[in-house]
């Protein structure tokens, strides 16, 4: 025990890494099961229905698979990039959400560290963006590692997409950081709810909350199509497409190998989209004011919990049968109790913060997956032509003008 | 002393792209030294300067490598030691 | 403590890095090799309290530069490296480098301003902000910042002339 008084932060950190792995791993897998679900409903059919209670250990099963599946390695394949190419794709994917703060820092430990996330670093946006310009080594190894046709193909497009959306990525991004003032994720966050410097309220006109989206709307769409882009995802995934180029640069990657390039891809996508409700939608913050009838919203997250938990028990009732039955009972006793136990005062406090992170971030992932969904795919060329001559100039503009309002108007700001 | 090693490996090495290798290891080795100087004086001007540098080295890189490419379409071989035209 | 285990198993790789980058035998290897030594050197910049310099380091070398290095080799299908000869021109090059190494440490250790340089180490502990590197870069050294932008365009320009086929 006096190991864990003598280096406090330490302790802290390991635990907050542990806990935070486990999360985001179970999130990884829930994410597929949510992708096939919201497609499946799109497309008027089911999807996973029956390997648990509405196919809730559909990812489970798929891990197991995974796990047991025979493991290639192509002959001639170069030995050290094949096999170091999904650990750092996965590694890479995985460490770019210790940055991210899933609360207010004013939730502490009792020694003064932040629960809420894992470090705070003053130029947290940059090392997020370092971390995701060295994802392009993963695809790139991967593609040329294989030694075949198809994979150094859907490899190298896939890199040479991956870097050119980047740049209008970060240029994209550069608006809000002018507007706040600051490269710490904390402060951008405290900047999107500020009250204006006239008195104003956190509000415009009392209901719309200030986010950064608002000044910063083409800044946002911008954004969003590089992010999509950047994670290679339809409309922009012509390199993995099925039909295109068999796999694309995973090709060649069977069983425990081809998980970790999926867990990396859906890793992606849950940095970017925690990076787009950071800087955009508020992060932490909740979309109502804090004033008279609203203080109610305390309640949310117990009230939506126990929503869950009454679907869950009238579906267990009246639908399912079997071993489904159990399962969903389990889940409508979880849900129960975890609504129960968010209606206990502090607790309800404490998780609102991540409660209304997740809500964005849930909106923005099933932003991504009704796209998929929905819409057909650029060609590459056409892909291409897309980002550097479009998406790039529109993001440059949308920096110059932010700019030139800033210097002609300075009390906008908020740093 | 990472200066030393990549000076040795532009001696050394034949392929021209391990050449141009150890040229950004030769300035990373450079920066470095940049860096730990500007920290022990407390000066920001040495920063300054290493990221000018950063800057420099990634322009000529690209240079550098458009021009290995065109050589190596014109010649099928990496390996600077026939690239005698110039030799007397 | 940790700062100074962090140290030596950075510097350790980092010349592990570099010896990798001379002995490896493709050039994919000494291309990962030199990745590696970037990433570390970016953790011994941040070590030095220059986080900026770190991240700017690991978003442009590490992560544009030695990209567009590693296209290059892939893109050509580079072959292997031979092992050559050893000519005996290059011994008195190793014996002069040597002599340089040597030169170098006689110095740290016994002038004036080499022992200061090894002793002040309680030197600026706080980390060199974003807002006052910034602050210089546009201020005093605002020029060759906009010759660095010059000479990137330059080397953009070249690049695609270089590269394009001849109409």
């Amino acid at each position: 025990m006096e190991f864990i008084s003598q280096h406090p932060i330490l302790v802290a950190a390991v635990v907050k890494i542990a806990v935070l792995l486990f999360i985001v791993m179970t999130a990884l897998a829930y994410l597929t099961w949510l992708e096939r679900k919201a497609i499946a409903h799109i497309q008027s059919r089911w999807g996973p229905y029956n390997v648990g209670a509405h196919g809730l250990l559909q990812p489970l099963a798929d891990g197991i698979k995974f796990l047991f599946k025979e493991d290639v390695i192509p002959p001639a394949a170069d030995k050290l990039a094949y096999l170091l190419a999904p650990f750092l794709a996965l590694a890479l994917g995985l460490s770019a959400i210790a940055l991210i703060p899933f609360g207010p820092p004013s939730v502490r430990f009792p020694n003064g560290e932040q629960i809420f996330s894992v470090v705070d670093i003053n130029i947290g946006l940059l090392l997020l963006f370092a971390i995701t310009s060295m994802g392009v080594y993963g695809v790139a190894l991967a593609g040329w590692s294989s030694n075949s046709k198809y994979p150094l193909l859907g490899g190298l497009r896939s890199s040479a997409q991956m870097i050119s959306y980047e740049v209008s990525l970060t240029v994209s991004v550069v608006g809000v950081i002018l507007l706040a003032g600051t490269l710490n994720f904390n402060e951008i966050i405290a900047g999107n709810g500020q009250p204006g410097q006239f008195g104003q309220t956190g509000h415009w006109f009392h209901f719309i909350p200030r986010w950064y989206i608002f000044p910063q709307i083409i800044g946002f769409l911008c954004y969003l199509t590089s992010a999509i882009a950047e994670t290679n995802r339809v409309p922009f995934d012509l390199p993995e497409a099925e039909t295109e180029l068999v796999a694309g640069f995973h090709t060649e990657y069977s069983s425990f190998k081809f998980a970790m390039f999926f867990m990396a891809e859906y890793a992606n996508m849950i940095t970017v989209s925690c990076l787009a409700t950071i800087l955009f939608l508020g992060g932490w913050l909740s979309p109502f004011p804090d004033t008279g009838i609203w203080h109610y919203q305390i309640f949310l997250p117990s009230a939506g919990l126990l929503a869950l938990a009454a679907y869950c028990a009238w579906n267990t009732v009246s639908e399912m049968r079997g071993i489904a039955r159990l399962q969903l009972g389990v889940v409508t006793l979880l849900a129960g109790g975890g609504g129960l136990i968010c209606l206990y005062g502090p607790i309800a406090e404490g998780v609102q913060g991540p409660f209304w992170f997740t809500t964005k971030i849930l909106a923005i992932l099933f932003f991504y997956i009704w796209m998929r969904a929905t819409l057909p795919r650029f060609r590459y060329d056409q892909l291409m032509s897309f980002g550097w001559k479009f998406v790039l100039p529109v993001s440059l503009a949308n920096l110059v003008i932010t700019a030139l309002v800033i210097i002609l108007w300075p009390h906008l700001r908020h740093g | 002393m990472l200066f030393g090693l990549g000076v040795v490996a532009f001696v050394f090495k034949r392929h021209i792209i391990t050449i141009f290798m150890s040229i950004e290891l030769m300035l990373n080795a450079v920066n470095l030294a940049f860096v730990a100087f500007a920290r022990a004086r407390g000066a920001l001007d040495g920063l300054v300067f290493v990221f000018f540098v950063i800057v420099v080295a990634a322009a000529e890189s690209a240079v550098g490598l458009a021009i290995v490419i065109m050589l190596a379409q014109n010649r099928q071989s990496m390996n600077v030691e026939r690239e005698n035209l110039l030799k007397l | 403590m940790i700062a100074i285990l962090l140290f030596m198993v950075c510097a350790a790789l980092t010349v592990a890095g570099a010896v990798t980058l001379i002995w490896a035998k493709e050039p994919i290897h000494s291309a990962l090799a030199l990745v590696l030594v970037m990433v570390t050197l970016a953790v011994l910049y941040l070590l030095l309290g220059a986080p900026f310099i770190a991240a700017v380091q690991i978003i442009v070398y590490a992560g544009a530069i030695m990209v567009l290095f590693v296209f290059v080799i892939m893109l050509l299908n580079a072959g292997v490296e031979e092992r050559t000869n050893f000519s005996k021109l290059a011994i008195p090059g190793v014996v002069l480098a040597f002599v340089l190494l040597l030169e170098i440490a006689h110095w740290m250790f016994h002038s004036a301003i080499g022992r200061a340089l090894a002793n002040g180490a309680n030197a600026p502990t706080t980390e060199a902000s974003t807002y006052d590197l910034s602050e210089m870069l546009f201020r005093q050294y605002l020029f060759p910042f906009e010759a660095t932008s010059i000479l990137i365009l330059i080397a953009v320009l070249g690049a695609w002339v270089l590269a394009r086929r001849e109409p």
